[in-house]
């Protein structure tokens, strides 16, 4: 599904991606754990091609296409999504136009008819049931006023009813009590089969006993320093990064 | 038989020759204000800069060389820091009077210098001025010098109009706090220009306590220029005159500069304040931060004008400016034009403003304490007040504009 | 949520070239002599059948012209507009009536076709079977360059008792009405171009609603310049009585052309005791090319009275044509607890000007206003609100609110707010606020990770910033608006 080989990338001048290798088949869920400050987001970013980020070398090949040269609304197209760490405020646009719009866009690239407004309100309905959140928040401007809980579950409904193939969730953990992680959890878990991926980008053990990933990578300074099973990830809460960094230096 | 832009005039024709400084300036100056005349002062001609503010009063009066009054005894009165202070008496710098700075001070008289920042050509007040200027002070405090607290005092009297002219130049990461306070007994016009020079990363705290009497005319005019890094930190209280008009155009020339505009104004009477300002933006990355409250009582009308222009390249442009009207009585008046003037797309800049009176749940609830109506609308007024003086970070001189904010209280009781 | 939608496809269908109301009408036309002066005027009246007193009344307001200056306090630039080089009546040439649609020019129905006016209402406004059209809802009025050329649901609206015709129908017919208000909202030496729109105007559309009548349907004029070398000059009076109630809309287009062409309207409305009128306008003449030639000069005068006790006057404007706009509709609030609105959209690009905004001047007791102004500039242009709020000693308790905010689009255009506050009355309060920002990139981003293009991106949060306003709009109009938006920004990012 997909397949990064050497990948560095900067902001301006200063590197922060240093070589990255990694492979996720299909149907797997991989985590991505490590300090702040070490590359996690950058990763997100420069898989889902914001602006601000220059790929300097390697490769990136999602289901045998380079998404590196592709557009943001292209690689979304393709089935790659961004759950965002802080959720971007879209003021006077709501969240079912919104949805709406982006997914009609993805369908019209896939050649597949659009939804009109009454199909998608009953999906979309139906999605923030499952999810148990409020019908309102549909009718909400996109994050505009939401606490940061209702944030990232505006997040996962997103992911939930845009389908995507590749699921890439930027500490969308953090700052959620136990129920909210559960409901993002649920919503992953649900996504899970042979034709869905995910990348989860946390801090924490916490989210990962919810939703438990196939193996677990630590990045550290723009490299991936080790990688495991499920269990690396209890071992890293347990006794943290530092050694681990120490060694992999 | 009034003075009026033609009395002014013939004031320079006499003087010409005997004045000191450039000569052709003040002649481009002269002519400036003969095609431009008294703002408001010539029937239907009118200027938007001037669009709250007409100078017929001033065009009205007979200004005439005064006999002398006791400018000991006006001073004696004032409530003033204990710190360096120059005295200006009917324009004039008196030494006598005067516990000279440290840092080096040049008259006026004996080194005129106009600077290079003003616009006699568009500002009819600054070319009467530039025309008619005889004396002033220039401060100069070296690089990275801190020049202390410099009080610059003027006291005015009977019907005479004085035109002095300042200078301010901080050298690189040099520091000052200047202190202006301007008081004076009867119909006279104060017309001060000044022009201020921040460089680099030097930070300049500017104070303007206006005190005139209310029977007197003040405009003052401030250019300031601000360099790379560096502040210019003003705070204006207009309390006194009969018609004041304080404006104040800084420019910031360099990234990272800041400017502080922030004033209040409180009248009485039939007085007339205007309070205008032009933050210019010339560089990326700076900020201006603005506010500016009115409380306005009797007949009086506060003016206030407050433009923030943004140039193409300013790019990070932070600028916020909020203004604040108190109408204490049915006659009052407060005219308002707050201005955004945006060349960049990479900018934040907004501004508020607000018109009303005291806020009447505030009002009952203090009064169902027991607290009469009165002194609850002081109480209301003074933390509406506070709000402003609270910009004013040395606590000394907060005070000192505290005081006087009580004094002039203390004149409306009685 | 389904016009958003439609906006998105509208961006993607129309090519760059952008205004598609730009063609040209080969219709035989009626011209007076190019320039101006009393003979013109005499012209004008003479060719509207008008009676004497109104041929007065224009050749006072001409000598008012004369001594007059064009206003320079607006921030727009342009060079000398030459009065005299321009035809002040053009008007397509008379024939007799036509009896069935294949009987009309068939120019002027493809005319309104291109202006998307429904089929059946083409036929009504060509002049064929009126009143035997069901399921349409609103009454058109057409005013082609300077005659209104067709009214329709005359009939209809008659039986309610409202009157909507042509001005110049409404000087011969009602002349007791028009004398009773015309000019007196916005009098004849008002300023410059009000003054020369008193002397010239052709023509415009005329509404009376009567006393506790609520207009069976919404109004319309559709406004179209076509002749070369033409000024239009309309000339619009609506009066609401007692309790009436009526929504109106505009529309404006004109073909497009290298040299500048001059609109110079007058609009005027009263309500009066528990009166309300809406008032919307989408402006699309013809805003000139990417390098700034050719284009409409937009010099509007448009000024509600609320003189009755709760009466309300609410404007509604979406402006995204003319090379210049210089358009203040305002509100004089004389009734006790009236209210005035104003919620605009005010897109510049390439190098257009537009100096709008409102006056809302506070006369009576407890009377309320609110402002809503969005204004975005791109490309090379400028986009300035200038509004005043004027609170005077009798407005006791009365109340103002304006949002105003600027979006900017690149960095080669301007944004401007120029508010002026005048307040003599301590129980009344005014609140301003305004912003200045633009569409971050991290938004940009954020729709395009979820699959949008930059250009749909950026259309919908366009129309998420400019929401306040359009959801003012009656709802055919919104569709077009957020279409309008859409092309108008074309080319404006990337």
């Amino acid at each position: 599904m997909l397949d990064i080989r050497g990948l560095t990338a900067s902001i301006g001048d200063k590197p922060i991606l240093k070589g990255i290798d990694l492979t996720v088949p299909a149907g797997e869920v991989h985590a991505i754990m490590g300090p702040n400050g070490s590359g996690k987001s950058t990763l997100g970013y420069v898989l889902s091609g914001r602006e601000d980020y220059t790929v300097t070398g390697g490769s990136a090949m999602f289901n045998d296409a380079d998404i590196l040269a592709m557009a943001p609304e292209q690689r979304a197209a393709a089935g790659l999504f961004l759950a965002f760490q802080a959720p971007i405020e879209l003021p006077g646009v709501n969240n079912a136009n919104f949805l709406r719009t982006a997914l009609n866009a993805i369908r019209r690239a896939h050649g597949e008819p659009e939804l009109d407004a009454v199909q998608f309100l009953k999906l979309a309905r139906a999605e923030t049931k499952r999810l148990a959140m409020p019908d309102d928040m549909l009718k909400r401007n996109v994050n505009v006023g939401f606490s940061g809980g209702e944030k990232k579950r505006n997040e996962v409904l997103q992911m939930a009813i845009l389908r995507p193939k590749l699921a890439i969730l930027d500490e969308t953990d953090s700052g959620l009590d136990i129920d909210a992680l559960k409901i993002v959890a649920d919503g992953v878990n649900a996504l899970r089969g042979p034709d869905f991926s995910a990348l989860v980008i946390t801090h924490h053990q916490r989210l990962l006993d919810h939703l438990v990933p196939n193996r677990v990578h630590v990045l550290a300074h723009g490299r991936i320093v080790r990688t495991g099973g499920p269990e690396l990830a209890k071992e890293l809460e347990k006794s943290g990064y530092a050694g681990l960094i120490a060694e992999a230096a | 038989m009034s003075t009026g832009a033609t009395g002014f005039l013939q004031r320079y024709e006499d003087a010409v020759g005997r004045l000191p400084g450039d000569s052709a300036l003040r002649a481009a100056a002269a002519a400036a204000f003969r095609e431009a005349g008294l703002p408001g002062g010539t029937q239907g001609r009118r200027i938007e800069a001037w669009k709250y503010t007409s100078l017929r009063p001033v065009a009205e009066a007979n200004f005439q060389v005064s006999p002398r009054h006791e400018a000991e005894t006006l001073l004696s009165g004032l409530t003033l820091l204990d710190a360096p202070r120059v005295v200006f008496v009917d324009g004039v710098l008196r030494g006598d009077l005067s516990v000279l700075p440290a840092v080096s001070i040049a008259r006026f008289a004996d080194q005129p210098d106009f600077g290079t920042l003003t616009w006699p050509d568009r500002e009819p007040m600054v070319a009467l001025n530039t025309m008619l200027a005889t004396d002033g002070v220039a401060l100069n405090v070296p690089a990275g010098v801190d020049g202390g607290i410099v009080q610059l005092v003027s006291l005015s009297g009977g019907q005479g109009d004085f035109h002095p002219r300042h200078g301010i130049r901080l050298g690189k990461g040099a520091s000052l706090t200047v202190v202006e306070v301007a008081a004076g007994q009867g119909a006279y016009l104060l017309n001060t220009v000044a022009e201020i020079h921040v460089a680099e990363g030097a930070h300049l705290t500017h104070i303007r306590l206006q005190d005139e009497a209310t029977t007197a005319f003040h405009v003052s005019t401030t250019y300031a220029d601000v360099q790379a890094g560096g502040t210019y930190d003003s705070f204006t209280l207009n309390l006194g005159g009969r018609l004041s008009r304080t404006e104040v155009h800084t420019q910031l020339s360099g990234p990272n500069a800041t400017a502080h505009l922030n004033a209040a104004q409180i009248l009485a009477g039939s007085q007339h304040a205007d309070f205008t300002t032009v933050v210019s933006h010339a560089a990326p990355s700076c900020s201006s931060r603005q506010t500016v409250k009115n409380v306005l009582g009797g007949r009086s009308r506060g003016v206030f004008q407050g433009k923030i222009a943004v140039a193409r390249h300013a790019q990070k442009t932070d600028g916020y400016q909020m203004n604040q009207a108190l109408l204490l009585s049915p006659d009052a008046e407060v005219d308002s034009k707050p201005e955004l003037e945006i060349f960049a797309d990479d900018v934040k800049c907004s501004h508020g403003a607000t018109v009303g009176e005291l806020d009447a749940e505030q009002m009952f609830y203090l009064r169902s304490r027991g607290i009469p109506d009165a002194e609850a609308k002081s109480i209301l007024v003074r933390a509406f007040l506070a709000e402003a003086l609270d910009a004013v970070a040395n606590e000394t001189i907060r005070g000192l504009l505290e005081t006087a904010v009580e004094q002039w209280w203390e004149r409306q009781k009685a | 949520m389904a016009a958003v939608t439609e906006t998105l496809d509208t961006v993607q269908s129309v090519t760059q070239s952008g205004y598609k109301w730009g063609f040209e009408t080969a219709i035989e036309m009626d011209f007076a002599p190019k320039g101006l002066n009393e003979d013109i005027i005499r012209l004008i009246s003479a060719r509207k059948e008008e009676p004497e007193w109104m041929l007065d009344w224009r050749l006072k307001s001409y000598a008012a012209w004369l001594t007059m200056e064009e206003p320079r306090w607006a921030r727009v630039d342009h060079p000398p507009i030459g009065y005299q080089d321009l035809h002040y009546y053009a008007a397509p040439k008379k024939k007799a009536g036509p009896k069935s649609l294949d009987e009309v020019d068939p120019e002027l129905l493809k005319m309104y076709e291109k202006l998307g006016i429904p089929l059946k209402e083409r036929a009504i406004l060509a002049g064929v079977d009126p009143d035997t059209v069901e399921n349409t809802q609103i009454a058109v009025d057409a005013v082609f360059d300077s005659v209104s050329v067709a009214t329709t649901f005359q009939a209809t609206l008659r039986k309610a008792g409202v009157i909507f015709c042509p001005i110049s129908e409404a000087v011969r017919e009602h002349p007791e009405l028009v004398k009773q208000y015309l000019g007196t909202v916005v009098p004849t030496a008002d300023n410059f171009f009000a003054a020369l729109n008193s002397a010239v105007f052709t023509d415009g559309s005329f509404v009376y609603i009567p006393k506790g009548v609520r207009c069976p349907m919404e109004l319309s004029t559709y406004f179209r310049i076509n002749a070369r070398n033409t000024g239009q000059f309309e000339r619009t009076l609506i009066i609401a009585a007692e309790g009436a109630h009526v929504s109106y809309l505009e529309g404006c287009t004109a073909p497009q052309r290298d040299e500048n062409q001059l609109h110079a309207a007058v609009v005027e409305l009263v309500a009066l005791d528990d009166a309300t009128i809406k008032y919307s306008t989408v402006q699309n003449w013809y805003p000139g090319d990417a390098n700034g030639k050719g284009g409409i000069y937009n010099f509007v005068t448009k000024r509600g009275a609320c003189r009755g006790a709760r009466s309300k006057i609410s404007w509604t404007q979406v402006e995204t044509g003319s090379a210049i706009t210089w358009k203040y509709p305002s509100c004089v609030l004389l009734g006790e607890d009236s209210v005035g609105e104003f919620y605009s959209v005010a897109v510049t690009n390439n190098h257009q000007q537009a100096d709008t905004g409102t006056k809302m001047i506070h006369v009576g007791k407890g009377s309320r206003s609110t402002i809503v102004s969005k204004g975005i500039s791109a490309g090379h242009s400028n986009n300035t609100y200038r509004g005043l709020v004027r609170m005077l000693p009798g407005a006791a308790n009365a109340r103002n609110h304006t949002q105003c905010d600027s979006l900017l689009i690149g960095d080669q255009s301007g944004a401007h707010t120029v508010p002026y506050i005048e307040s003599r009355n301590l129980t009344a309060k005014v609140e301003h606020e305004a912003t200045t920002s633009k569409i971050a990139d991290d938004q940009l981003f954020y729709c395009r990770q979820r699959g949008l293009s930059e250009e749909d991106a950026v259309g919908l949060i366009v129309n998420g910033f400019c929401k306040d306003v359009l959801k003012e709009l009656p709802m055919e109009f919104a569709v077009e608006a957020q279409k309008l938006l859409a092309v108008s920004l074309e080319g404006s990012v990337g």
